[in-house]
């Protein structure tokens, strides 16, 4: 690890991450830091257990009934996949924002609210819509029709729109699953702008198979191939001279 | 070209024989109609929707069969949406997938096709005699809610797992728990298919005669039922009450009661149609 990263702090780390389903070992062993206020990208070709990693760091791997994990995930020092931990608690503070948009068939509002009602936030709901949305950079373009359904925005606004809900929860680390596959580059280069501004505030873990976008938004880059980390650290490094042979080929296109 | 001929020619001879098919359908049920409607509409007044049963043919009406029908419909709703409901939410969100669950799962699917009238013979044992209720409407609404149950119960299951697993996810990312999910999300979008299958369950076991005759549902009632605990009569048992008698008299007031059936049914469903598109229709 080189001494950029470890200017600050750590914190998600994972100590010997296996995740099986079935029979089938995704994630082997892994051992990765996530750096607070920082954008890492988590590369590799399909199928490599980026998405499956992600999932297991906010338990949305619960519902996957044979999904196993093995060692550690620490957050804050503290066990994720501990029996008293609260799932529902994680989740409050490490949000998600996922492939496909997947507004509520709810109101633009409602939508951005729903997630601080249910956890009990009851005061300021409206005033508090206008700063997500405003931070998702979607303010101006709904704020006359905040009543509407949200499915009848186009999908890079549903996009946004799923980036303030997450956002209206105010997490520590927002993660965010391929957030640009199902967009056109338009929509994909405001999502890049947000992550960019992002990054003072929230962590954001970012998978994507895109290597350009990795390049663009991230300060840390893990590289993973067939479940196994191969090589972890800053952008910069991994994208110019990385140690690797693998993650050579696989940045500069020659298999994935 | 000739192999494009003859796949145009197989085209449109398909779109043909749907079209004969549809048609003959709707022939079908526009005959009964017709047939029903001619036989009846002449006994189809004030008089008699306003009178009970008599046997002078003049003087009969389907004024207790109709309130009957009523008490009946809105009593099986009431116990067998919110049980048929929530069994489908059990199963689908929160029973594990277990064999056991499979096994339930089967078995209400074989319940939905069972004769109604095994339906009656349970309604008998249980809710007639083990149970004392006689043959008030205790009885008739509890059978049938027995019979509607199996249909609530898998359309509503069908129409929860519809709906998609990125809205759960979604809700399920933002820390919120499994029945807010359940409430705020899942059964809103679920609720158009739910309400589907309620309306046919419910308008199948309007028109059921046989349960009701196996509990004893009488044919002449006259007077209006008033508390859940009275005997009472259905439209369908009336209506084969008077087709089943030799004076062609009472075959008109059948059909006459045909019709009176067909306009609640209609009416029911077609409240229940609006209610699904009202709620269909985004809320805010």
């Amino acid at each position: 690890m080189t001494g950029e990263l470890m200017e600050h702090p750590v914190i998600l780390e994972t100590k010997d991450l296996s995740v099986s389903y079935g029979d089938h070992q995704v994630v082997k062993k892994v051992n990765l830091n996530i750096l607070a206020n920082q954008v890492t990208a988590v590369i590799g070709p399909s199928g490599c257990g980026k998405s499956t990693m992600l999932r297991v760091f906010n338990r949305m791997n619960d519902f996957v009934p044979d999904a196993r994990i093995e060692g550690k995930v620490l957050f804050e020092k503290n066990d994720l996949y501990d029996d008293k931990i609260d799932p529902g608690f994680i989740r409050q503070q490490i949000g998600m924002v996922f492939q496909r948009p997947n507004p509520f068939h709810k109101s633009i509002y409602n939508n951005v609210i729903w997630g601080p009602k249910v956890n009990g936030h009851k005061k300021d709901l409206r005033e508090l819509a206008e700063q997500a949305l405003q931070k998702a950079a979607l303010w101006d373009e709904v704020k006359d029709r905040l009543h509407e359904s949200a499915l009848n925005l186009s999908g890079g606004q549903q996009q946004r729109l799923c980036i303030a809900r997450a956002i209206a929860m105010n997490p520590k680390i927002i993660l965010m699953d391929e957030p640009c596959s199902a967009l056109d580059p338009r929509a994909t280069a405001r999502i890049e702008d947000l992550i960019q501004e992002f990054r003072s505030r929230y962590t954001i873990v970012i998978v994507t198979h895109n290597m350009q976008q990795a390049a663009r938004v991230s300060d840390n880059t893990a590289f993973l191939y067939e479940g196994n980390l191969v090589e972890y650290g800053a952008t910069k490094k991994i994208f110019t001279q990385p140690d690797q042979k693998k993650t050579e080929d696989y940045i500069t296109g020659r298999f994935g | 070209m000739i192999n494009r001929r003859i796949r145009s020619l197989k085209n449109r001879t398909f779109v043909w024989v749907c079209r004969g098919v549809t048609a003959a359908m709707i022939s079908v049920l526009f005959i009964l109609l017709y047939h029903v409607g001619q036989e009846g509409i002449g006994w189809l007044d004030k008089q008699f929707l306003d009178s009970f049963p008599s046997r002078f043919p003049e003087k009969a009406g389907i004024k207790s069969a109709l309130w009957g029908s009523v008490w009946l419909i809105g009593m099986t709703a009431t116990f067998s949406i919110p049980l048929g409901v929530a069994t489908a939410v059990y199963l689908e969100e929160y029973a594990p997938r277990k064999i056991w669950v499979r096994a339930i799962e089967i078995n209400i699917g074989n319940l939905a096709g069972m004769p109604s009238i095994l339906y009656g013979l349970l309604g008998l044992a249980i809710f007639v005699r083990f149970m004392g209720l006689e043959d008030s409407l205790w009885s008739g609404s509890l059978t049938l809610s027995l019979l509607a149950l199996p249909v609530i119960v898998i359309a509503s299951q069908g129409a929860l797992r519809a709906v998609p697993r990125e809205i759960r996810e979604g809700a399920y990312a933002l820390g919120a728990r499994r029945w807010q999910v359940v409430f705020g999300h899942v059964l809103p979008c679920a609720l158009p298919g739910i309400m589907t299958g309620v309306i046919l369950a419910l308008s199948r076991s309007m028109g059921e005669t046989a349960p009701l005759i196996m509990i004893g549902a009488l044919s002449y009632v006259a007077f209006l039922p008033e508390t859940p605990s009275d005997p009472f009569t259905a439209l369908p048992v009336q209506i084969f009450n008077w087709a089943a008698r030799p004076q062609a008299n009472f075959h008109g007031l059948a059909a006459a009661g045909i019709l009176v059936l067909l306009a609640l049914l209609l009416t029911l469903n077609a409240s229940a149609v609006f209610i699904r598109e009202k709620l269909q229709r985004y809320k805010p």
